[in-house]
């Protein structure tokens, strides 16, 4: 069986995918299911202490999937293990829960502040989370953030919600090289063709948010984002033709019509 | 008493322990978790845990997000 081990969870959907932006609830709902996914992100804001009794966001959420609290809009180490301590106390089990840990730099790039996230994975590495970490397509940082403990290494194909797909192959490639943790996409993705190409490269996973959610037909994009990263897998486990410049004839040589 | 929650100052009542003060605020208990000037308050702990004036409370929960 071709799994994703992850964190003490045994996956074998390697979509992983996010429950923001979606214009309803039941829209979310039939976009998860769609997409196979057996984990979704989740992020921890204030309650709205006006807004009681309005519908939680886990009543639509399938019970069998494993939830991954995020610290989205976090820019300092501080707040991120903050928010991972409240995270583990809304999760109600387990004092081990699996964290994707983001410190941003700056609101426009949305690109990750490594120095403040290595921080951050170290301290929450001591209080016993298994910590996903977002972070650059760098294999510096990878590293550092491995040698941290942390469970996996989730760098960017893109900035999140550019749907650039994926900028920079050679240092993915890199990364994966020298990885021995699960490597994932994380932010990036635009549509299915760079799901499978990521898979393809031989990343373990991706975790698709705006992408889906922001398509004209969620459910749809999910399904086929589904696909891809299966297609994409299999690909890879296959083994593709090394590149060649110039053409290799599928067809026998010998028999030709005509032929002298 | 004067303390902030979520950001905003509050007047409360004397006497409040965390878990009076989700019944007060008309909150659900079981789906939030409540940060009290910067530590993690557990939910074992909700009812004994006092409150007192100048608080800074955080009452938190999951919703969407990437």
């Amino acid at each position: 069986m071709d799994e994703l081990v992850l964190g003490g969870h045994r996956f074998t959907s390697r979509l992983v995918v996010g429950t923001g932006k979606y214009k309803d609830f039941p829209t979310m709902q039939a976009a998860l299911q769609a997409s196979g996914a057996q984990m979704v992100t989740v992020a921890v804001r204030r309650l709205d202490l006006e807004a009681q009794g309005e519908s939680s966001l886990l009543h639509w959420i399938p019970k069998d999937m494993v939830l991954l609290p995020n610290t989205a809009g976090c820019y300092n180490a501080d707040d991120a293990v903050r928010t991972c301590r409240l995270a583990r106390e809304l999760h109600l089990g387990g004092e081990n829960p699996l964290v994707k840990l983001e410190v941003l730099s700056d609101p426009k790039t949305l690109l990750p502040d490594v120095e403040e996230t290595i921080k951050a994975a170290k301290q929450l590495v001591s209080e016993g989370f298994r910590v996903l970490p977002y972070t650059n397509d760098d294999p510096v940082a990878a590293k550092k953030l491995e040698d941290a403990g942390c469970a996996a290494v989730m760098p960017l194909g893109a900035p999140i919600g550019s749907g650039l797909g994926l900028r920079n192959p050679y240092s993915l490639q890199m990364i994966l090289d020298q990885t021995k943790v699960p490597v994932i996409v994380d932010a990036g993705v635009g549509t299915a063709s760079d799901c499978a190409l990521c898979m393809e490269l031989g990343v373990s996973g991706l975790l698709v948010n705006t992408a889906i959610s922001g398509a004209n037909d969620p459910v749809a994009m999910a399904r086929a984002m589904r696909l891809a990263t299966e297609a994409g897998r299999l690909a890879y486990l296959a083994g593709r033709i090394p590149r060649k410049l110039y053409g290799s004839a599928s067809s026998p040589l010998a028999g030709v019509i005509g032929a002298a | 008493m004067q303390a902030i929650v979520n950001g905003e100052a509050m007047e409360l009542p004397e006497g409040l322990t965390v878990s009076t003060l989700l019944e007060h605020l008309g909150v659900r208990a079981g789906r939030v978790a409540v940060e009290r000037n910067g530590e993690v308050v557990r939910q074992a702990r909700h009812r004994e845990q006092k409150l007192a004036p100048g608080d800074r409370l955080e009452i938190v929960t999951f919703v969407g997000g990437g």
